[in-house]
């Protein structure tokens, strides 16, 4: 039986976690907080949703993303136009904001997850690993994809009774992309990665 | 089952990037260490936890009155200009009969920046009042907060594919207006003082309690 120690992040309590069978989740038994999620072939579903995530990001980026008609006027954008767009009219600030959350923190997460995960499925550790894995962590709250999908859905309804909103394909492949790379960062086993590098990095 | 222990009675940190279990009992105050396996600066407690966070959230609710007073988009139309702040937005849809995406933007961009205002500013006054009351509650509360903050950047979304979208000359036009930056800072600010709070400073309260009353 394998055991590890840890201590909760929210109350600082040391508490010793079995080793779990798979999706299962140990709570910290004074605060109830996740201490630990056991993934199933982690390093496998991680690489393999971050791959489909990594083409459906360029599609997404490249493709019409909404067009809109109205009276014979039709007017395209991509994804990036609207980052453009704010950038253009002097609000700098909230161009790098958008542009944080919605293209680069996403996409440092895919390429940051291969970089990491591609050698370790080989049993090799790529450089820097361990400040890579770090920053892929640490970028993770700023990555808000899936709310920005939510903001189109309501731009939709602000729309709908002013103009033909025509969704483009990068539209549709930004939809998936997000349960993509949702599932991507929830096989991804932290505890796991750590224990290889550190293992590795011994050899 | 053992005596239960926190880390911190142990003479251990915990690695915040990677979990692990640091010693701490040679680490003399004051002094810098870092993790032997992930190599992150570890902190017994995050540093200045208290005081980042006041000054972050007081930052936050000065910023959520012109937030929420200034006009959000300025819709040009056939020569009429229009300007909409965020409640006059969700006032608009509820009004149109559009229940779901008003009360989308109601919660999103009003109820979760307020409620994460007051929640960050209650439970840093538990800490300072040394408050032994529901601490299990209290850190519920503010995985809660931690959870929700990112909705909020929903109405910065919104502006930003009007703005781009919405660009047909005389016949219409949507521009960002000066509340945009306002929330937008918001909305980042009560993100940053959520991960600079500690919520192990409330347990410690109680801890220190506990050994008071054993001596």
């Amino acid at each position: 039986m394998v055991k590890h120690r840890i201590a909760c992040q929210h109350c600082d309590l040391v508490q010793s976690i079995p080793q779990l069978p798979d999706r299962a989740t140990a709570l910290c038994v004074r605060c109830g907080s996740v201490l630990f999620r056991a993934r199933a072939d982690s390093i496998n579903n991680t690489i393999a949703w971050t791959v489909a995530g990594a083409v459906l990001f360029m599609v997404a980026i490249n493709f019409p993303f909404l067009g809109m008609k109205t009276n014979g006027l039709e007017r395209h954008t991509a994804l990036l136009t609207g980052i453009q767009e704010i950038y253009r009219q002097g609000m700098v600030g909230l161009a790098i904001l958008v542009m944080l959350t919605c293209v680069l923190a996403p996409m440092i997460q895919m390429t940051g997850l291969l970089y990491v995960f591609l050698p370790l499925k080989f049993n090799r550790k790529a450089h820097f690993s361990a400040v890579v894995f770090r920053l892929f962590q640490h970028i993770q709250p700023w990555s808000m994809m899936e709310v920005f999908m939510l903001g189109i859905l309501v731009a939709l309804v602000k729309l709908g009774n002013m103009a033909t909103i025509v969704p483009g394909v990068a539209v549709f492949a930004f939809a998936v992309l997000i349960f993509c790379l949702a599932f991507a960062i929830s096989s991804v086993d932290a505890h796991l990665v750590w224990k290889r590098l550190e293992r590795i990095g011994h050899d | 089952m053992t005596e239960m222990a926190t880390a911190r009675q142990l003479g251990l940190a915990l690695c915040h990037d990677c979990h692990m279990l640091v010693d701490w009992s040679s680490v003399q105050p004051g002094e810098a260490a870092y993790c032997p396996r992930c190599g992150a600066r570890v902190h017994l407690r995050k540093p200045n936890s208290l005081k980042r966070t006041w000054a972050l959230l007081i930052t936050a609710a000065v910023l959520y009155f012109p937030a929420n007073l200034l006009p959000i988009t300025i819709t040009t139309s056939l020569g009429n200009e229009q300007s909409d702040t965020i409640i006059s937005g969700v006032l608009y849809f509820l009004s149109h009969g559009e229940i779901g995406i008003g009360l989308v933007i109601l919660i999103a961009s009003i109820l979760i920046p307020l409620t994460k205002i007051l929640v960050l500013i209650y439970l840093l006054l538990t800490v300072h009042w040394r408050s032994l009351w529901r601490p299990k509650d209290r850190t519920r509360l503010y995985r809660m907060i931690e959870a929700v903050g990112r909705w909020s950047m929903v109405d910065i979304y919104v502006v930003t594919i009007l703005v781009a979208l919405v660009k047909l000359g005389a016949l219409a036009n949507v521009d960002a207006g000066p509340a945009t930056i306002y929330f937008a800072a918001v909305v980042v600010l009560t993100m940053l003082a959520t991960e600079s709070f500690d919520p192990r400073l409330m347990w410690d309260i109680v801890e220190e309690d506990h050994e008071r009353r054993e001596a």
